[in-house]
Formats: C-alpha cells, structure tokens, sequence
C-alpha cells in the first residue's frame, strides 16, 4: 500500500510541476491545485496510512494520529483561498494586460 | 528614572515645533528649547553626585535574555558630554530660528533636531552598549534627515547619502565589535566592560574587537580614509554643521574612544592603529583646510584635523594625553561651533561662502568679524584662548612618546607641520573675510550685521573660549577633571591648566607654528598655484563611483535571475529544493525502511489508478482548459476519497466540499481567460520540464516511501488522552482545531478573511471583455437560468442548510465542525448565485461578506479574549453538559463559539471571492455571469 501510495504522490506531483512550468496563467493555476493535493496527502501520510481507525474517540479500538489530519484540514481551506488569489490575479493580468502569459513574453511570441 | 527621561524628553518634544509650525517662528523655536531646558535641570540634581566622582546607574530590564537593558549611566563624561549636546543644542536653536529663510518649514527642522538631540543623548548616557548601539544608528538615520533637509538640491541629497552610508557602514562593523565585546566580557554593561580591560586585551579576538570597533569609531569622527564625508555633508543648513559637524555628531566616535578606553586601551596595537590614523587626519585635514575656497569647507577639513588631533591624543596612550584629548573636545566644540555660526552668519548676509568673493566684510559687520576673529584665534592656539591650553598639552604629550624607536620625532614634527598649517588657514579666514580689499560681486549687496539675537549664541561661546582661555581654574577645571577621571576610570594624574609653563620645548612648537603660519599664508599666491596643479583626489568621485558600480552590478545580477518570466523563477526554485533534499536522500542507505509494506487491496488500487490517470491526463491536455479542468475535478474527488479510506472523515468532507467550490471558481474565471492554451512551447523545452517535473515526482514519492516505511513516533497520545477529558470533544480533530491548537486556527481564519478581502481588492474596478460564444464557437444559451435548476436550487437550499447546521453541531464530537459547515453551506448560498443569477440573489439575501467574515474572525477572537475575564489563559476553553428535553444530552463549550467564528468566516470570506467574480461583468453587461 506504501508503495502505491509513494507513486501516487509522485505522479500527482510530476503532473503538478509540469503544468506550474507552462507560460500561461491558468495551467499553472491548475498546476498549483495538483500539487497542493499531492502536499496536503503527503502531509496527511506523516499520520501513516490507516485503514477504519477515525481519530474519533469511542468509534473504534486504536485511533489515527489526529494531528496531521487537523493540520491538513487548515491548509485545504488556506490552499483554496490561495487558489482564488492566484485565479484573481490571472483575472486581473488579464484586465490590466490583456495577457495571460506569465513567461515574461507578450503576445506576439 | 531622570536619566532616561533626560534621553526621553527631546524624543516627545520633536513633536512641539511640528504642532507650532504655523503660530509663528519665534514660538516653534520656543517650544522646541522646551525639552533641552528641563534636560538640563534634570542634569542639574546629578551635579553633586557627578562631582563627587560617584557614577549614577539606573537600570529596567528588558530584554536581560540577550543582554539588552534598558540602563543608563551618568559620570563625569557622560555629563561633559550631555552639558555639550542640550548646551549648545539651545545656542543652536536660537540660532536656526533666525537662520532659516520663511519658505524652509521650520517645525520639520527642529523636529529632526530634537530627534538627534535624544539620540546623541543616548548615545553618551548609555550604560548598556546594545542600547548605545542603538542610538549610534539613529544618529546617523537623523542626520541623514538633517544634512539632507534642503531635499531640492541634489548635493544635499548626495551628502546625506554619503553620510548615512559610510557611518551606516562603519556602525555595522561596530556592531560586530560590540557584540564580541559583549561576549567576551559576557555582559553589555559598560560597568562589567570598563572593569574587565584585562580580559579583554588578554583574549585571542581583541584585535578583532579593537579592528571593529575603531571602523566604527573613525567613520563616526571622519578620520581618514573615511573623512570625505564631512564636507559633502556641508550642503547642510549651516545650524546643522554647528550642532553635528562641530560639537556633537562627529564628537560621537572620539565618545567612544573616550568611554572605552579603560577596557581597549593599553596595547601596542591600539597604539599604532588610533595614533598613526590620528596623525594623518591630522596634517591632512590641516593642509587641505588651507586650499579650501568655501568657507565652510575650510570649518569642515579643519574639523577632520582638529578629530584627528583628538583621536592621536588617545592614540598615544597616557593618562596626561587622554586628559588633554577631553579637554580639547571641549575647547573644539567651543570654538567650531562658533565659527560654524560666523560662518553661516556671512552666508546669510552675503549670500555665498566662496571666500575669493567675500572679502573686506570688517566695513559692513564689525561686530560679527570681533566675534568670528576670536574664534578663530582660538583655532589657531593663540595665547589667551581656550584653544592655546590643549594645544600646549598635546605638543608637550607629543615629546613623551618614544614608541616609535628612532622614528619618534615623527610625531611632534607632525603636530608642529598641523599647528603651521592651522595658523594659516586660521589667517586664512580672517584675512580674506574681512580685510583683503573689497567684496567681490556678492549677491546681497551691501552686507549688514545679522538681526541682534542671531549673535548671541556666538558671543555666549566665544566668551566661554576668553573665559576658559583666561582663567581655568574657575572655569572648566572641575568639569574637565570629573570628566577626565571617569574617562580614565577613576584616576587622575597630576597636570597644571596655567598658560605660563616657562620657556619651554612645547611653546617653542606654537612660537613655530604662529610665524611659519603667518609666513605660509604671506606667500599664499605660490603655495595654491603649487596646490593647484596636483592631481585632485575626490573622495566623493571615488564614492559615487564605487556606489554606482555596486548599483550597476546588483542590476545585472537581478536581471540574471529575474526576467519577468514565471517558468524560470519556478525553475530555479525547483532545482534549489531538488538539491537539498535530494542530497540528504540519496545518502540515505536504503530508500525503503523497516516497516513492512501493507497489502494492496483491489478497490484501493483502482482509485489510485484513476486519480494518477486523471492528473496524468489534466497535465497532458493542459491546452483544452475545460477538459483540463473536468480532469482536475476527477483528481480533487479522488483525493477525498483517499482520505476517506485512510480513516480521515472530518478531510474528506473538507476536500469535497472545497473541491466545489474550487471548480466552481475556476470555471468562472475560465470565462474570462482564453480557452485553449497555444503550442508555444519548444519541444526541448518540454523535455527539459517533463524531466524537471519527472525529477520532482521522484522526490515526493521517493520521500514518501522513505517516511512511510520508516517506524512511527507521534504525539497523538497527548491529544487522544486529553481531548475528551481537557476539550469535551471526541472528535479529536476538530478539538485539536478549536481548542488544543486554537490559537492556530484564529490566525488561519483571519488569513482567509485577509484573503477574501485581498480579492475583492483586486477585483474592485476591475473591467474584463466578455467572449461573445464558448469555447466550441457556440453562442450562450438564450436562459442563462434554467427553469429545473431555479426550482431545484430553491428545493435544496433549507436542507442544505438544515444540513450544514447539523454538521455544525456535532462537528466537537463527530466528523463536522465549523470549516466544514461553512463549507457546505457556502456551496449552498453558490447554487442560489448559479442557478438565480448574482443580482436576484444578492438582493433577496442582503448580507455583507465582508461584515460576516469579519464578524467571523472578531467572534472567534472574542471568544478567546473571554477566558481572559475568567483569569485564563488566552482561549481556554470551559464546557458543560446539559439536558434538553427531546433533544437529550447536549454539550455547550466555549469552543462551541469559537467553531461558530470560524463557521461564519469561512462562508463569508468564500461568498466574499466568489459572488465578486460572479459580479465581474454585471456593470458592462445586461447579461450575468452566474
């Protein structure tokens, strides 16, 4: 299961960067939600990979560690609103610019 | 406490002349003189202390960790020297009120002032060198301020600069040295540093320490090769140059020598380093004063050599020369001072400083000439003045030193060659100023004397330089010995204040000096022709050089690395973090750890398949951004579930809910942005990225791996034992949230709030073309709302909330709480926005995001104010159980509340981003986004 896992990750996150290296605003916003998915489940494993045990007291014998989970919990939530931010960003490049590149070229190239 | 109210005082009073500015001049200069004169007073109790030799401390801690208090000290230096700053601090107000013109805004001057005044202040009162260190550093900031007050005229700009950064620079390096000092000593108490001189010169890092602290030292005092600051930083008002160019700025660094010389004296190398660098400011000063045809550019390089006579004093290292060294800063500041203000004085009725220009001035301000005439005899160490007595004690100091072996008499040659030179331009200035025939095209023409009170600061110390000159014993001898005892560290060596010494080696040095002098300046013609013809050396040229190289420099560097293109910052980043933690992996023996792999199940295995293909695909169709997106979604849908089998309930329902909304926002501004991406990319440069990429993964999941397989310590026991017990909660995650790490959660929420409200920021204004099809080229449906999805949304929105109001509750005891109820109900109010259209809705629901989002973050603070009121620490939380018919048990917990913060901050900030994009188009066009 480790194992699987650990790819997983990996290609969630190659997928991620290779979309964060693209020249345009929203593949790299895209990009930017993969590898906040691949960061938040990487954090989320610290608790190590537990199969029916909720850290919810009384529910089952042996409890996964809560800690990591409480964590990732704020960072979807700080994750989502930086998503927003870079997405209104883009929006507004676009108004400003009425460009969407982010290689530092315009658009003629 | 006084003295820290001494440091204090003028720092509040810079604000009374900003508040006068506009009730006239002479008030502004009133208030202003308010904090000086009950500084003074304030110094006036410690007379009796100060001169009974004793040494008044008062200390606060404050940071006492680091070594940092807030601890003053007051003896017989820090008196001379306090005398000095709020003294002649008072002449120069006087002074500035009638120097300045009506259109320089006044209140802004005196508050720079008062501010520089406070940091001199704390500078000699420091009894903590962290503190002092601290003050050092606002005087050069507020002297920056002042040399560069006329902020219109380019060589005040450049002067400032000047100044700021080579005493900025020379303060760093003091910095280092007072710090190793401070460790050496393992105190920063000028108390344990004065008392542990042995130590100090005994420890292996002393010529460090020494190295540092004279960089510091010899920047501050304008010695050479640092000195080229001082005269540009002439550009400043002529009451400026008085105050920080004669008697108290430049005054700092031989301050320091002064107040450290018990502990860093003594030694060979402080010998060497402070003499020979004294000794060359010195002559070089004194001959480069003589070639100056500004005015205040001869004060200035007379200044750098009257330091350098200072800092050579101290250099030779006897008790008698570090005598005459303080009685000489004293007699300097006297007569500079004086001249400064003569100077400025002629400036102002003339209209120049260039001293070919202004001659014969005898006829038009006697009086003036009187007064700039003594002073300047005082410079020149003519008998009878202030300035003779110091010079007769440092050429006799000169004639005891034999630590230059056969070379010795170097250094009374050196003194007497500075004395020649001194004489001269002394003549210099009186000679050309006043007789030498007639004014030369003046701009203000002809010249009067100065309104009547712009002369007494200068009569008040040219007659302290007759007095102290005359007669010494009843004037400055008590002063100057308490000062010169606790320079010295409490002992005191016999030495005489009269002027007749008899026919002695020393004043056949002046008798040289006066004659050679008179003589230079006869045959002047010849010696600026001579002068005239070297190779100028600018320091300035050399500075502004250097600092444009630097500039230059640094641009082409950032240039390097920033280059406006997103893709190469990412890239750098990248390779910066595959460097570090790949290095640390690869040493890793086995990648794989210990603990046994668990077994794959087929169910688990399919969902792993479909979230990799799908984020494969997302990447792989990138330039389809609507299909890319779809592709997300399947990802974002895959990750909660892969929460929701490895036993995370409480993100799962987090993860769902936000993945909506996410997507929901995207295709928003999906709207707005082109939907395809064009092939632009080369085909090396994909492959460079998809190896960048493909290096990236392999780190994540290499990493991954090694931590999976790796045995497991958590702190999780805590948090399980104590979360019911402590928080009254058993969903440990959500009391982890709420209460265990409460504080955590109060500063998440506001950054989500800041967030949303950044957005709406961004957004406000902001004007966007609307695509008139969609991405296949069709035009948009007719009924941007649909009949079944109006009827539905309506339908779902009081279970949706009933719903989320369910989640809220249980949210401390089963998988729930307040992010994600606000999740849900957000996603709720979104669908109202979908399917009626953001004016409907906006209309009909009527709250303010912004205010619900704030409301969100000042519950959730309140909440934890509140235990506060109860003698708690910040957001402890209290609970109880209740019964309520029908309902049964129920729990009320303050957590309760703070969870009711987050709830609302959560759909406030998230309606707050989205319903403002939804808003984007809604001014330009009848027709709605949502």
């Amino acid at each position: 299961m480790e194992l699987l896992y650990a790819s997983m990750l990996g290609l969630l996150t190659m997928s991620g960067v290779y979309l964060l290296l693209r020249a345009r605003t929203f593949p790299v916003v895209v990009g930017l939600t993969l590898i906040s998915y691949a960061v938040n489940l990487f954090l989320f494993a610290m608790g190590r990979l537990n199969t029916g045990m909720p850290a919810v007291l009384g529910q089952a014998s042996e409890y996964s560690d809560p800690l990591p989970q409480a964590l990732v919990l704020t960072a979807i939530v700080i994750g989502f609103a930086m998503t927003a931010f870079a997405l209104v960003l883009a929006l507004r490049a676009q108004g400003e610019l009425d460009s969407d590149h982010v290689d530092g070229k315009g658009d003629q190239g | 406490m006084t003295l820290a109210l001494i440091v204090l005082l003028p720092l509040l009073g810079s604000v009374l002349p900003l508040l006068t500015d506009r009730r006239g001049r002479s008030l502004c200069a009133l208030a202003t003189m308010l904090a000086p004169i009950s500084g003074l007073v304030l110094l006036w109790q410690h007379v009796p202390a100060v001169f009974a030799g004793e040494t008044v401390v008062q200390s606060w801690p404050w940071l006492a960790r680091i070594g940092l208090n807030l601890s003053f000290r007051l003896d017989g230096l820090g008196f001379l020297f306090a005398l000095m700053i709020m003294g002649i601090g008072l002449l120069v107000i006087l002074y500035a009120r009638y120097y300045l013109s009506k259109n320089d805004p006044m209140g802004r001057f005196f508050a720079y002032l008062l501010l520089f005044m406070a940091a001199m202040l704390g500078i000699v009162l420091s009894e903590n060198l962290l503190l002092m260190m601290f003050f050092w550093e606002l005087t050069s900031l507020s002297s920056f301020l002042l040399i560069g007050y006329w902020s219109h005229s380019t060589d005040a700009r450049k002067g400032a600069r000047m100044a700021l950064a080579v005493t900025g620079g020379g303060g760093l390096a003091l910095l280092g040295g007072v710090l190793l000092l401070g460790q050496i000593v393992g105190s920063y108490e000028l108390t344990d540093v004065l008392a542990s001189g042995d130590i100090i010169r005994a420890h292996a890092l002393y010529p460090v320490v020494l190295v540092l602290v004279l960089l510091g030292v010899f920047t501050k005092s304008a010695q050479f090769p640092f000195h080229f600051w001082l005269p540009h930083a002439m550009a400043a008002p002529t009451p400026v140059s008085a105050y920080l160019h004669s008697a108290t700025m430049v005054k700092a660094g031989v301050f320091l020598l002064a107040r450290l010389y018990p502990a860093l004296s003594d030694t060979d190398l402080w010998f060497f380093l402070v003499s020979v660098t004294g000794m060359a400011t010195l002559l070089i000063g004194a001959c480069t004063a003589l070639f100056k045809h500004d005015l205040k550019g001869l004060l200035a390089y007379s200044t750098i050599s009257h330091l350098g006579l200072i800092t050579l004093l101290f250099g030779l290292d006897t008790q008698l020369a570090a005598v005459a060294a303080v009685f000489h800063i004293i007699n300097h500041a006297t007569f500079k001072a004086s001249l400064f203000m003569a100077a400025g004085i002629i400036d102002h009725e003339t209209g120049t400083r260039d001293m070919r220009r202004i001659n014969g001035l005898w006829r038009y301000m006697p009086h003036t000439a009187t007064l700039a005439m003594v002073a300047a005899s005082a410079m020149a160490g003519v008998p009878l003045l202030n300035g003779f007595l110091s010079k007769e004690m440092f050429f006799t100091e000169t004639l005891q030193q034999e630590q230059f072996g056969n070379y010795s008499w170097i250094i009374p040659l050196v003194a007497t060659l500075a004395g020649v030179f001194s004489v001269a331009y002394s003549l210099r200035f009186v000679h050309d100023v006043f007789f030498n025939g007639k004014p030369v095209n003046l701009p203000k023409y002809p010249p009067h004397e100065p309104p009547r009170y712009m002369k007494v600061p200068v009569e008040i110390l040219v007659a302290l330089c007759l007095l102290v000159g005359l007669v010494p014993a009843y004037t400055v001898a008590s002063l100057l010995a308490v000062a010169a005892s606790a320079t010295l560290g409490g002992e005191l060596p016999e030495y005489s204040l009269s002027m007749w010494h008899g026919f002695n080696l020393p004043l056949m040095m002046s008798i040289v000096a006066l004659v050679a002098g008179v003589l230079v300046y006869a045959t002047r013609r010849r010696v600026f022709d001579w002068y005239d013809q070297l190779p100028e050396i600018d320091g300035k040229l050399i500075f502004e050089r250097a600092v444009q190289a630097l500039v230059r420099g640094a641009g082409q560097f950032t240039l390097l690395l920033e280059n406006a293109s997103l893709q190469r910052y990412v890239a750098w980043m990248l390779i910066a973090a595959l460097t570090v933690t790949g290095f640390w992996l690869v040493r890793l023996p086995t990648l794989r750890g210990s603990v046994a792999l668990t077994p794959v199940d087929g169910v688990t295995f399919v969902g792993a398949l479909i979230l990799v293909v799908a984020a494969i695909a997302t990447a792989c169709w990138h330039r389809r951004r609507l299909v890319a997106l779809i592709m997300l979604s399947v990802v974002g849908l895959m990750v909660a579930l892969t929460f929701a089998r490895f036993s995370a309930p409480d993100l799962a329902l987090t993860q769902l809910s936000v993945e909506m909304v996410t997507i929901i926002l995207m295709m928003l501004a999906l709207f707005f942005l082109p939907r395809s991406s064009p092939a632009e990319s080369s085909h090396a440069r994909r492959i460079r990225d998809v190896g960048l990429a493909g290096l990236a993964g392999l780190l994540v999941g290499g990493l991954s791996l090694a931590v999976l397989t790796r045995p497991y310590e958590t702190i999780a026991g805590f948090f399980l034992e104590n979360s019911y017990t402590g928080g009254g909660g058993t969903n440990v995650v959500n009391v982890i949230l709420v209460d265990f790490r409460g504080f955590d959660t109060l500063g998440e929420i506001s950054v989500l709030a800041i967030a949303g409200v950044g957005i709406y920021a961004l957004i406000d204004g902001l004007r966007l073309r609307i695509p008139d099809t969609d991405s296949f080229g069709r035009q948009w449906a007719r009924d941007p709302h649909p009949l079944l999805l109006v009827n539905l949304s309506r339908l779902i929105l009081p279970l949706a909330l009933m719903v989320s109001v369910y989640i809220f509750l249980r949210g401390h005891n089963l998988p729930g709480g307040g992010f994600i109820a606000g999740l849900i109900t957000a996603v709720a109010l979104i669908l109202q926005y979908v399917a009626n259209g953001e004016q409907w809705t906006s209309k009909r629901w009527g709250i303010n995001y912004h205010y619900l989002a704030g409301a969100g973050v000042i519950v959730a603070g309140l909440t934890g104010l509140g235990s506060w009121a109860f003698g708690y620490p910040f957001l402890t939380s209290a609970f109880d159980y209740f019964h309520v018919p029908l309902v049964g048990e129920i729990e009320l917990a303050t957590a309760m509340l703070f969870d009711l913060g987050v709830y609302l901050t959560v759909v406030g900030a998230t309606l707050l981003i989205l319903t403002n994009m939804g808003k984007l188009s809604g001014t330009r066009s009848a027709r709605e986004v949502l």
